[in-house]
């Protein structure tokens, strides 16, 4: 072996520096009310009403990069009524949107799951519009938490 | 004397971390089913000379809906990159005209069961090889093809692909072979060495304190039984010698060099802890 | 950047007017146009925008993609099959490419 705690210690001063001087500046983050803007105007003016609509997300996520969510509406899917689409949207991103799903008769079910990035902990919000023009509204906080000594 | 007192102040935060947050629940109580198929050995009785009673896969550390993504190949991500390593395996390369599979076949019947024994003693080199470095021996001896640098080219997805052919074998190791034992007695000695401002050593992290948190994340005993790993960090594979740089990295200390004989004697040593443990190739962890 | 790889999984059959679930994952960076690279320059956006599913012709599921869906994208959604036909799956890139799959399903 060549390597030394002592050596280890002497050769890593430099790289800690680094580390403690490096500001991380990322872009800003969308706030709660474009979050709720974004909502609006998928609403097309309707209120959201809560109920009928369930979004499963972690109450923690282990890392940020890769949130298991699903969203689930209560609907019978014929096509008289059905829901045509949901909207994901989390108010602490760079930008509120996350994804569109967009369901048909066809579908049977309008339920989905996907994977999605959060960067720091913030509320993910799931709107259902219907084609009988209702629209329902769910929302998980999501905690994201930061890693070990590499963060 | 600057720097010793950077030192003291880093340890004795870290400290404080570790002990503020000893209310951890330590490992889940759950089982391991691929594919609702494949039942993993996820926790063993340590082998003879193990300093802990007994070993733990990562897996029992990580949420549900991290543990959900290793227990379903469709869903688990890393399997694209087995997929890519299959095709590798069966690809042309090098003045030989011979792909892996020109030797050895199909590699479902062929590497059944052969990455659980890795590190292994190559007597060419007289020291220990493992997976990535018997691909590049027979790359360069059979194949006539360049050796994979450390990381890139086909080698993680190729390693990913000859291990998990051993999904769900106990990793068990050769001591014996040629001179394994005094590799193993060097990889000892730098898993309980001291590293970095930070002033820790594996067994810190990973055998005093496995179970606890360090700041958010839930340490686990720091099994190497699931590389390559996917790890939702890089949203990629991550080779076990990647992983043991950043861990000692993340201790401000300078890392050595993949493949070193530092990094080969720590993975024989630290492959020996997880004995028993199900290969888990490709796991899912944070 | 690895060859773009398409996976779906659903069942081979089902009966009548059942609603099945199906299961797609695709290999993308999904480049999100947020980040650096070591030079300091951003990086440009290139995700996967768009997914559609079509049984026999007729649209059964899609999403409008954004950058806030991780790497690899997964998608689970369901699907009522009435008669046995052709599941087409298409996923658009930022960069124009359209990635395609075809499952066949037979009725019980």
């Amino acid at each position: 072996m060549t390597i030394t705690r002592r050596s280890m210690l002497t050769l890593s001063v430099g790289a800690a520096i680094g580390v403690v001087a490096g500001v991380r500046s990322g872009p800003a983050a969308a706030s709660a009310e474009d979050a709720m803007a974004k909502v609006m105007e998928f609403a097309g003016g309707s209120e959201p009403a809560t109920g009928t609509i369930t979004l499963d997300a972690p109450e923690i996520a282990e890392n940020g990069n890769t949130v298991p969510i699903s969203v689930s509406v209560e609907s019978p899917m014929t096509d008289g009524d059905y829901v045509e689409s949901v909207a994901i949207f989390a108010d602490g991103n760079p930008s509120p949107e996350v994804i569109t799903f967009n369901f048909t008769p066809m579908s049977g079910e309008a339920s989905a799951t996907t994977r999605m990035r959060l960067a720091k902990t913030q509320n993910v919000i799931a709107v259902a519009k219907t084609s009988t023009g209702q629209v329902f509204m769910d929302k998980k906080e999501v905690k994201v938490t930061i890693g070990g000594c590499g963060g | 004397m600057k720097k010793h007192y950077l030192v003291v102040a880093a340890s004795i935060a870290l400290a404080g971390a570790v002990s503020a947050t000893a209310f951890a629940g330590g490992p889940v109580d759950e089982e391991l089913v691929i594919d609702g198929e494949i039942q993993m050995t996820t926790r063993t009785a340590a082998p003879e000379g193990h300093p802990l009673d007994e070993v733990i896969s990562g897996w029992h550390y990580r949420t549900k809906e991290t543990r959900a993504l290793e227990a379903d190949t469709f869903e688990n991500p890393a399997m694209l990159g087995v997929e890519d390593g299959e095709q590798i395996w069966n690809t042309v390369e090098g003045t030989e005209g011979k792909s892996c599979a020109s030797c050895h076949g199909d590699a479902s019947e062929s590497m059944a069961g052969v990455g659980a024994h890795f590190p292994k003693w190559d007597a060419d080199s007289g020291r220990p090889i493992n997976i990535e470095l018997q691909i590049n021996k027979c790359r360069e001896e059979r194949m006539g093809a360049e050796p994979y640098a450390f990381d890139k080219g086909g080698q993680k997805p190729l390693t990913a692909y000859i291990k998990h052919q051993s999904l769900g074998e106990p990793v068990s190791l050769d001591l014996a072979e040629g001179d394994m034992q005094s590799w193993w007695d060097k990889g000892k000695e730098l898993y309980y060495t001291r590293f970095g401002q930070l002033n820790l050593s594996c067994s810190n992290c990973h055998e005093d304190h496995n179970g606890e948190y360090i700041r958010a994340d839930h340490l686990s005993q720091g099994q190497v039984n699931g590389f390559p790993t996917y790890r939702l960090k890089q949203a990629a594979l991550v080779s076990v010698h990647n992983r043991f740089r950043g861990c000692i990295r993340d201790t401000r200390a300078e890392y050595p060099a993949a493949f070193s004989d530092e990094l080969m004697a720590l993975e024989v040593y630290v492959t020996w802890r997880g004995t028993g443990l199900s290969v888990e190739t490709p796991a899912v962890r944070q | 950047m690895a060859a773009v790889k398409p996976r779906v999984k659903g069942p081979k059959s089902a009966s009548a007017g059942e609603v099945i679930t199906i299961k797609t994952l695709i290999s993308h960076p999904m480049e999100s146009g947020q980040r650096k690279d070591n030079d300091g320059n951003a990086i440009p956006r290139q995700i996967i925008n768009k997914f559609t599913c079509e049984f026999n012709g007729q649209m059964v599921f899609s999403c409008d993609i954004d950058p806030a869906v991780s790497a690899n994208p997964y998608l689970e959604f369901t699907a009522k099959v009435n008669e046995a036909g052709s599941f087409k799956f298409t996923w658009v890139d930022d960069d124009g490419s359209v990635y395609t799959d075809e499952k066949e399903i037979a009725l019980k």
